[in-house]
């Protein structure tokens, strides 16, 4: 039998194709109580859902054997840009399992939520110091929802202060052409237009630009920093001053906070919103797409607005000392809710482990890790020939090659070097983005790996480009060694097929 | 120093490479009164070991009594396997399958759960999950406006029977794009959308939202409904309970053959019933399904069959142009990261449960409900509200405040329901219950007999 099967079963085969009618499972199952139904006949479900019917251990085996076609931070090198992928600490899952916080149902009085309530509120407060912000609210479920309460806050901020007493007039958010497409898409969703401004040769934004675009119809600015192009913007508090000077306010994409933990704050900065991943930052597992959580925290003046709930700590009178959900009731102006209950709670608490063990020593020292192993590496790739996007400047926690001149000469492009990484068993960098570096790869390596890792693929890039030297045809190829072969995403999009059907005989 | 590998020796040698004299030289760039004073309101770190015993403190103080409570997050046994597996740490620590060649794993499991979500439903195409049930309402009627083509009006017609809170979650995600939500009182004795209050006169309507079972557990009259906003000229949007459509009938197949169309246009709702713990409310998973016409409006990931060089099949993302990430300002919505591991959960509590099991599970938690209700409708000073049969939540009127009786409920062990007083002070004295397959008949009697006693002490507190 080829390798194509593993005791017997073909390694694609789909769960239903396991399934056989009538096969159980026994001891998951409660017993058949048809007869008690109050449900009349018309509105009782006719045919069963075409659900897997397997035992067991079909379906221990399959999903065992899917989760090994998957590269993961615990198995591999994940150097994937902007998205932060550290270590997962097993503590940090293990406590936020625990049955006291996993049997709570979310609408159980306050006084059986003590617990979990009270770490939310630590969490709050370290998030407070390391953004320099003066208040948290947790709720948003992921960076995208964090950037939508942002500018709802700024938007609900300029109505509330609108002196004729009509909506305001600011209708336009400027994003950098260089930001993270959920900034323009978050903009939208809250009924701004965007006007994108360019980003300079050095890397920075340009200032004259954007002194052009601003005006009364600015609400406000989305930035990113380090931005999504690897560098600090270094003229931060002037571009502070010419939004805020024209009426707007700042909106900061903490996406990835990583190299700046403890060393810069935000709200130093001069900005009045920020949403952080902590996905990315605080290590909590990406879990193949989430969930995610995308805290706000906001200066003074969009206080008022912060999304609910939030956790409030009573300090005097009878209650004080315990903690409770601050709602409509004490902040009327909030946006309102983003979800049923208090967000992606046990990535919050996953998060909040992560904060404890690290401690205020191990955030700073974690921004000095990350920006050592991403300078190191671009350094290292740098001598082995590799042409850098911004080479004069600093990396902070990632930095960008450019493989324009490798598809030019030789006509292979960054997806090929992306897929024959994975032969070498290296997870892929980010391909294609940011938009504005032609065939880029977006390189974070992140505090958590060690100089042998960043050395061996160092080296690893180095023979792919020898390969390329010798013999371009086999990166266009690749990968040859996983579960398979480059896929037709054309045919994926022009012969949609989105679930299984049973072959018809 | 807390994970991170370097020694002294590696540290020295990397800045050697770099060419910078220390670590600190590395944030030269960042202007000086720009840096940070130290931190201040985050603690000094702390072992392993003495985070443990602090967090497993304070999970202990909220482990909490028998809870009856649904309204929108409910409790099933969830077997062993769908978390041990789901916390593998190729699942677990995987990102978003972006590189397909390396994600065929977690491209594959969601394909899978595309397949069981659709069928659940009887809906043509799922999405491969939106944040929770609440803000998966908030894309539907999003996605409406942008696949009624027809509508102009951004009118969305929403029955009161929609849970409060999903109710004010819509609000905030969708205010900002010029729609209005009408809202449809509901029927005082069914506790359900009568068909005669929607409007008479035609008009120009975006979308009919139908909550199955509705917020109060009462099941609506979904075929009427469907015909009517067909009629209408109005998409339908069911938000559905994902576990009752085991039993009940589902959305794909809303309304009679007469209107010409049948089943619902877009269904969403919360996935947290199919293997997702009560969890102190999240992470739980929104879901999404919809029509074949209507696919290219869908926000989210949507995965897709393909095959690759050598046409052996395998599993891409797909439809990537309808998101931000391609589309930025254009896109569907700003939806990125979504709730991969939820999914992955449900997708293997399915796989385990079957047709069968799930069927059970829902026709358990259905006869529990009824079981229940008839106990406590025995006891002096309690009634059942509605009339319309229900999936395994009930509104019940006490003859004293919700809020106190829940109170001597706690005394004896016991959450005893959802008090629907404050939002529907109409209805008077009145809590919602929630009984699900895990409680037992000793359970039940526990709670008949628990009421019957609170609501005499309450009673005598009032009188002392
Ligand atoms: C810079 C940046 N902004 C925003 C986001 C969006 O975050 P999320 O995927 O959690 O919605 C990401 C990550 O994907 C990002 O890298």
């Amino acid at each position: 039998m080829s390798p194509e099967f593993t005791s017997g079963i073909k390694s694609n085969q789909l769960i239903f194709e396991h399934s056989a009618t009538g096969r159980t499972n026994g001891a998951q199952m409660v017993e058949d109580v048809a007869s008690a139904s109050e449900i009349p006949e018309g509105l009782l479900r006719k045919t069963p859902p075409m659900l897997p019917e397997v035992s067991e251990m079909d379906a221990v085996r399959h999903y065992t054997r899917l989760s090994q076609k998957n590269f993961s931070i615990d198995t591999q090198f994940y150097p994937l840009g902007s998205c932060t992928m550290k270590h997962n600490p097993r503590a940090c899952n293990t406590l936020a399992l625990l049955p006291g916080f996993l049997g709570r149902h979310p609408l159980a009085p306050e006084r059986f939520g003590q617990g979990v309530m009270a770490c939310l509120w630590e969490l709050q407060e370290i998030l407070k110091d390391v953004t320099g912000m003066t208040a948290v609210s947790l709720s948003p479920m992921a960076g995208a929802q964090g950037e939508f309460a942002g500018v709802a806050m700024i938007r609900a901020y300029h109505d509330a202060n609108n002196t004729s007493g009509n909506k305001s007039e600011r209708s336009e958010i400027i994003c950098p052409d260089a930001a993270h497409g959920t900034n323009p898409a978050t903009a939208t969703m809250c009924g701004y237009k965007v006007r994108e401004i360019p980003t300079n040769t050095d890397g920075d934004i340009d200032v004259e630009a954007l002194k052009e675009v601003v005006g009364p119809q600015t609400a406000g600015i989305m930035l990113t920093n380090p931005s999504t192009l690897g560098v600090f913007d270094r003229r931060i508090k002037e571009i502070a001053q010419i939004v805020h000077d024209a009426g707007g306010l700042l909106y900061y994409d903490g996406a990835n906070l990583n190299a700046i933990l403890g060393k810069v704050k935000p709200g130093d900065m001069g900005f009045d919103v920020i949403h952080m991943n902590l996905h990315k930052t605080f290590s909590t597992p990406h879990g193949g797409g989430g969930p995610g959580a995308g805290p706000v925290g906001v200066s003074e003046r969009l206080k008022p607005f912060m999304p609910i709930p939030v956790v409030g700590k009573d300090v005097v009178g009878k209650d004080e000392g315990s903690f409770r959900w601050l709602t409509e009731t004490d902040l009327p102006q909030s946006i309102g809710r983003l979800s049923a209950h208090m967000g992606n709670t046990g990535v919050l608490i996953r998060a909040y482990v992560y904060a404890l063990l690290l401690g205020r020593e191990g955030m700073v020292r974690t921004a000095d890790y990350a920006t050592l192993n991403a300078n190191y590496l671009m350094a290292r790739l740098a001598q082995a020939g590799f042409d850098m996007a911004l080479p004069s400047r600093r990396a902070t926690h990632e930095f960008i090659l450019t493989l324009k001149r490798q598809a030019k000469d030789q006509g292979v492009t960054a997806m090929d070097f992306a897929t024959r990484l994975l032969d070498y068993g290296f997870h892929a960098p980010t391909t294609y983005f940011p938009l504005i570096v032609p065939e880029c790869l977006l390189i974070e390596p992140t505090e958590t790996e060690s100089k042998e890792t960043l050395d061996a693929f160092a080296d690893v890039m180095k023979t792919i480009q020898e390969e390329a030297d010798a013999n371009p045809e086999l990166l266009k190829d690749a990968p040859y060694t996983l579960p398979v072969r480059r896929l037709d995403d054309v045919k994926a999009a022009r012969e949609l097929n989105l679930k299984y059907s049973p072959a018809k005989d | 120093m807390p994970f991170i590998p370097h020694t002294k020796e590696d540290t020295q040698s990397m800045l050697d490479v770099i060419g910078a004299k220390s670590i600190e030289d590395l944030f030269d760039e960042i202007p000086v009164e720009l840096r940070a004073k130290p931190l201040e309101n985050v603690p000094a770190g702390r072992s392993e070991m003495a985070v443990n015993r602090l967090v497993r403190q304070r999970a202990a103080e909220d482990v909490q009594p028998l809870c009856f409570i649904g309204a929108g997050a409910y409790e099933h046994h969830i077997p062993a396997a769908v978390w041990e597996l789901t916390t593998r740490g190729e699942f677990y620590t995987a990102y978003t399958p972006y590189q397909a060649e390396a994600s065929q794993g977690t491209l594959q499991l969601l394909y899978e759960f595309q397949t069981m979500m659709a069928e659940l439903t009887a809906m043509d195409v799922s999405n491969a999950s939106l944040y929770d049930g609440a803000s998966s309402l908030a894309e539907a009627v999003l996605m409406a406006v942008r696949a009624n083509r027809k509508s102009k009006s951004k009118r969305i017609l929403v029955p009161r029977t929609v849970h409060p809170t999903y109710l004010k979650v819509v609000k905030t995600i969708t205010q900002h794009q010029g729609i209005t939500l009408e809202m449809l009182d509901y029927d005082i004795d069914g506790g359900h959308l009568n068909i005669d209050t929607l409007p008479s006169e035609p008009g120009d309507f975006t979308a009919l939202i139908i909550p199955q079972p509705n917020f109060f557990g009462v099941l609506e009259d979904v075929d009427a409904l469907t015909d009517w906003a067909h009629a209408h000229g109005a998409l339908v949007i069911g938000v559905v309970n994902p576990m009752a459509m085991a039993l009940i009938t589902p959305p794909g197949e809303w309304g009679t053959e007469e209107a010409g169309i049948k089943g619902a246009d877009i269904v969403c709702g919360e996935g947290q019933p199919l293997g997702v713990p009560l969890s102190s409310g999240g992470p739980y998973f929104g879901f999404m399904c919809c029509a074949q016409k209507h696919v290219r409006q869908m926000p989210g990931r949507i995965i897709g069959a393909t095959n690759d060089l050598d046409g052996k099949p395998g599993y891409t993302l797909t439809l990537q142009a309808r998101e931000q990430h391609i589309r930025r300002s254009k896109a569907t919505s700003n939806i990125c990261t979504n709730q991969g591991l939820l999914t992955t959960a449900a997708t293997i509590y399915m796989s385990l449960m079957g047709p069968e099991g799930l069927r059970r599970t829902a026709a358990n938690s259905h006869a529990n409900s009824c079981t229940l209700t008839k106990q406590l409708n025995a006891i002096d000073g309690v009634e059942t509200i509605f009339s319309r049969p229900g999936f395994h939540e009930k509104v019940l009127r006490l003859n004293k405040p919700v809020k106190e009786v829940l109170s001597a409920l706690e005394d004896r062990g016991i959450l005893g329901g959802y008090d629907l007083s404050a939002e529907f002070p109409e209805l008077g004295n009145a809590l919602l219950v929630c009984v699900t397959e895990t409680k037992t008949e000793e359970d039940l009697q526990h709670y008949a007999s628990s009421l019957q006693e609170a609501l005499q002490e309450t009673l005598a507190e009032v009188s002392a």
